[in-house]
């Protein structure tokens, strides 16, 4: 840690920094308001896939990045998972460098344009801010900001390829290419390692593909991110499972000396209520699958859906807002969040509550869903649910939800999404029986190094925290490929 | 990768692909089934493993032509890729010597149950095979059938071949005339039903190997979810086989035509657009 505060005092001296911070007074800085991104028109986005927020513009990235004081203790890098010197590539970006703004995002985070996108700023960076800490006042606006660099990277036909040492000849692998193996990839690639990332889909990105619908997160933003690590001398290889295709001791056997699981949490959970199995049912993963990794709603496509037009989603997370947002966009008259707390305790972002409301998504909260009813082809037409009200905080600190007896009720429905959590994959551990787990299903590993209890053998990602964000994946694999990197040269 | 290797038609419906596939081939056990996409545009599938050949690297695939998607796959010739191939995915099925065996197939579940057969014949089993289809030319692997098997009964709907009559009649016969310890079933849902109906009347322990729709096939959409023994299984991880008198048939035969309006319709244009495939 010593290290690193030094190399940012460092860096913070630099001539350019100096000036930058001399050309205007901090009382001018803290005077400015913040940027607003503007949005695709709700109305209108609701009925396609386009992605709803349309970044900055120029001028207004410029102006945002006046508002950062490039403070003296920089706290917001303390707030993000993979560690983005914050201040530098704001005061890139100040200083009209943009490229230069992009590699320093590229130095700590392999994905920029999908954290700029998908992270939960607001309880990251952004809450560590000086502004929201110190002033009570609107943080600045890194999320906004990552991406503008990230995009306008993407944009210029320049993207730079971190700069790669001498292969140093050993072979490591990701199981899984999600946010964990990307990372992990990344800084692995930037150390001189023979990377190898296996997927069991068609696609690499994991849940970037599969998960995050494009109209948060476009899939090709995802390709070209995969492309620089790919001349970074990264591996992929799709349609490969490790644990069925080959074992880990089978790779070990081929020359892979270590490896990272991040395989991601693999079962959607189901409620087990009544009639949870009629047809036009489906869990978050499958229905948001069929859209995002299978493209359903394209009838170029052989994958079909069932896009109903009273559709009800099950459960208050972020995965709930895409589902619920994806069925509006398939054409349902109703979409319906049915959760059993109030709005405050649901654990989906701000943000995307937000734009699931102004595109006319109705929140049932406080209902629980008790049982589904189905015609006589087995598909689901009804379903009965049961108002609930709020008693004593939980072990989760929340209100618990308690229901109200007599309130039950029944509500026509043809589509049905259940999104209430999912579990670990089993597929891995099952084929390493020394491999140790949680009663959860999760892989146990030491905190500091992501290691697992079989030597070589690292984790991280929600196949350890079971269900997680994007960048804490992330920040799990940069953190693994660092003990990685250790274990392997002391051997 | 990939590549068709051997094309052979076992009728208009039903074609054997063998697909160059060597660490599939290596890996896979009785039992174990893969997924399979075709075209960048296509969907997919699980399809159960019939053979390997570990020193070809070759796995061997049956298709019947039942809808857009195993349409595509018959069509490719040999020299053609399949998209993407990947598995071996589920839980091989649990061998061990138990004494007799009966084994159901019907239709292409026959494909799936030759493994299967053959296992429980090198483990020491005696082996009774019932092959059942709607006429003879709908019978398949026959001869790799009796090469592992002590006995084979063929039976068909309308008697073209081998003797006249339901799956379940060749097998009562059987169980009739002497002791059988486990019975294995593989076919259509419908049939399997009622064979495992039909152990069930005789206290006979039997395994089911089911064939539900599936997108990724390890454990992560939910799809291919059936009941069994009151809970909710998932076939791609805790399956395929399971033990046949716990499973809820009739809610897996129903969720099997999820798309049924959807597919028919889309069999209709694939068909209209590619003459040769009628």
């Amino acid at each position: 840690m010593a290290e690193v505060s030094e190399y940012l005092k460092n860096e913070r001296a630099q001539e350019w920094r100096v000036a930058l911070r001399a050309k205007m007074k901090n009382k001018e800085r803290t005077q400015l308001e913040r940027v607003e991104m503007s949005e695709q028109a709700a109305g209108m986005r609701n009925k396609d896939f386009t992605e709803v927020n349309c970044g900055l513009g120029m001028e207004d990235a410029r102006n945002e990045a006046l508002r950062c004081l490039d403070c003296v203790n920089p706290t917001c890098i303390t707030g993000c998972p993979v560690g983005i010197n914050i201040p530098k590539f704001i005061k890139k970006i100040e200083e009209g460098d943009l490229l230069e703004s992009a590699r320093v995002l590229k130095e700590t985070n392999a994905l920029p344009a999908v954290c700029g996108r998908v992270c939960p700023q607001e309880v990251q960076c952004e809450e560590a801010c000086f502004y929201t800490q110190k002033l009570k006042k609107p943080p600045v606006a890194i999320g906004h900001l990552e991406r503008f660099v990230a995009d306008f990277e993407q944009n210029s036909g320049e993207m730079s390829v971190p700069l790669i040492p001498k292969k140093n000849g050993i072979k490591v692998a990701s199981i899984g290419s999600g946010p964990a193996g990307l990372a992990f990839a990344g800084d692995m690639a930037k150390m001189g390692y023979d990377v190898t990332v296996f997927e069991a889909l068609h696609e690499i990105g994991g849940v970037l593909k599969y998960g995050i619908p494009e109209f948060r997160l476009p899939n090709q933003i995802v390709d070209i991110e995969i492309d620089v690590l790919e001349k970074m001398g990264v591996k992929f290889v799709k349609n490969f499972i490790v644990g069925a295709t080959a074992s880990v001791e089978d790779l070990r056997s081929e020359g892979f000396e270590a490896f990272l699981v991040g395989s991601g949490a693999g079962l959607p959970n189901f409620m087990h209520i009544p009639g949870e199995n009629y047809i036009g049912i489906y869990s978050s993963n499958e229905y948001l699958t069929r859209v995002n990794l299978m493209n359903a709603a394209d009838p170029e496509y052989d994958t079909p859906v069932i896009s109903g037009k009273k559709v009800a989603v099950i459960g208050g997370g972020n995965t709930a807002m895409d589902a619920v947002r994806t069925s509006k966009r398939l054409g349902a008259e109703r979409s319906m969040i049915i959760y059993r707390r109030s709005i405050e305790e649901m654990p989906a972002r701000n943000e995307e509550i937000k734009h699931a409301q102004e595109e006319g998504v109705e929140f049932m909260n406080l209902h629980n869903p008790l049982e589904y009813f189905a015609d006589e082809n087995g598909r689901v037409c009804r379903m009965k649910v049961q108002k609930m009200e709020l008693g004593e905080p939980d072990a989760s600190g929340r209100r618990r939800p308690i229901p109200i007896e007599g309130s039950e009720f029944e509500m026509d429905v043809d589509t049905v999404v259940v999104s209430v959590g999912v579990s670990p994959n089993p597929l891995i551990p099952q084929s390493m029986k020394e491999l140790e787990v949680s009663r959860w299903g999760t892989i146990v590993v030491d905190q500091d190094s992501m290691h697992s209890s079989v030597q070589g053998v690292f984790a991280g990602g929600d196949i350890v925290r079971g269900g997680a964000t994007v960048i804490l994946a992330m920040g799990d694999g940069r953190k693994a490929a660092g003990a990685m990197d250790d274990y392997l040269k002391s051997r | 990768m990939n590549k068709i290797i051997e094309k052979e038609f076992f009728s208009d419906a039903v074609v054997k692909l063998v697909v160059y596939a060597p660490r599939i081939a290596r890996s896979r056990k009785a039992g174990h089934f893969v997924i399979v996409r075709t075209g960048e545009k296509g969907e997919r599938i699980p399809l159960t493993i019939a053979a390997a050949d570990t020193s070809k690297g070759t796995i061997t695939l049956i298709i019947q032509k039942v809808g857009v998607t195993s349409a595509k796959l018959c069509e490719l010739e040999v020299g053609d890729t399949i998209t993407d191939v990947v598995g071996p995915l589920g839980k091989p099925t649990h061998i061990e010597k138990v004494g007799t065996i009966l084994a159901s197939g019907g239709g292409v579940g026959v494909a799936p149950l030759l493994p299967i057969v053959e296992a429980f014949k090198q483990a020491g089993n005696r082996v009774i095979t019932v092959l059942a289809a709607r006429r003879k030319d709908l019978i398949i692997l026959e001869e790799q059938m009796r090469q592992h098997s002590d006995e084979v009964i063929i039976m068909t709907d309308d008697g073209s071949y081998g003797n006249k009559g339901l799956v379940t009649q060749g097998m009562e016969e059987v169980i009739q005339r002497e002791k059988v310890d486990l019975s294995v079933t593989v076919g259509p849902a419908i049939m399997m039903k009622f064979t495992t109906l039909l152990c069930g009347k005789y206290d006979i322990p039997t395994v089911a190997s089911l064939n539900t729709l599936m997108v990724d096939g390890t454990g992560m959409c939910g799809a291919c979810r059936v009941t069994v023994g009151g809970e909710t299984k998932f076939v791609c991880v805790d399956g395929p086989e399971f033990d046949a008198h716990q499973v809820d048939f009739d809610e897996m035969l129903l969720r099997l035509d999820s798309y049924k309006p959807s597919e028919a319709e889309a069999f209709e244009s694939f068909l209209s657009s590619h003459p040769k495939s009628v």
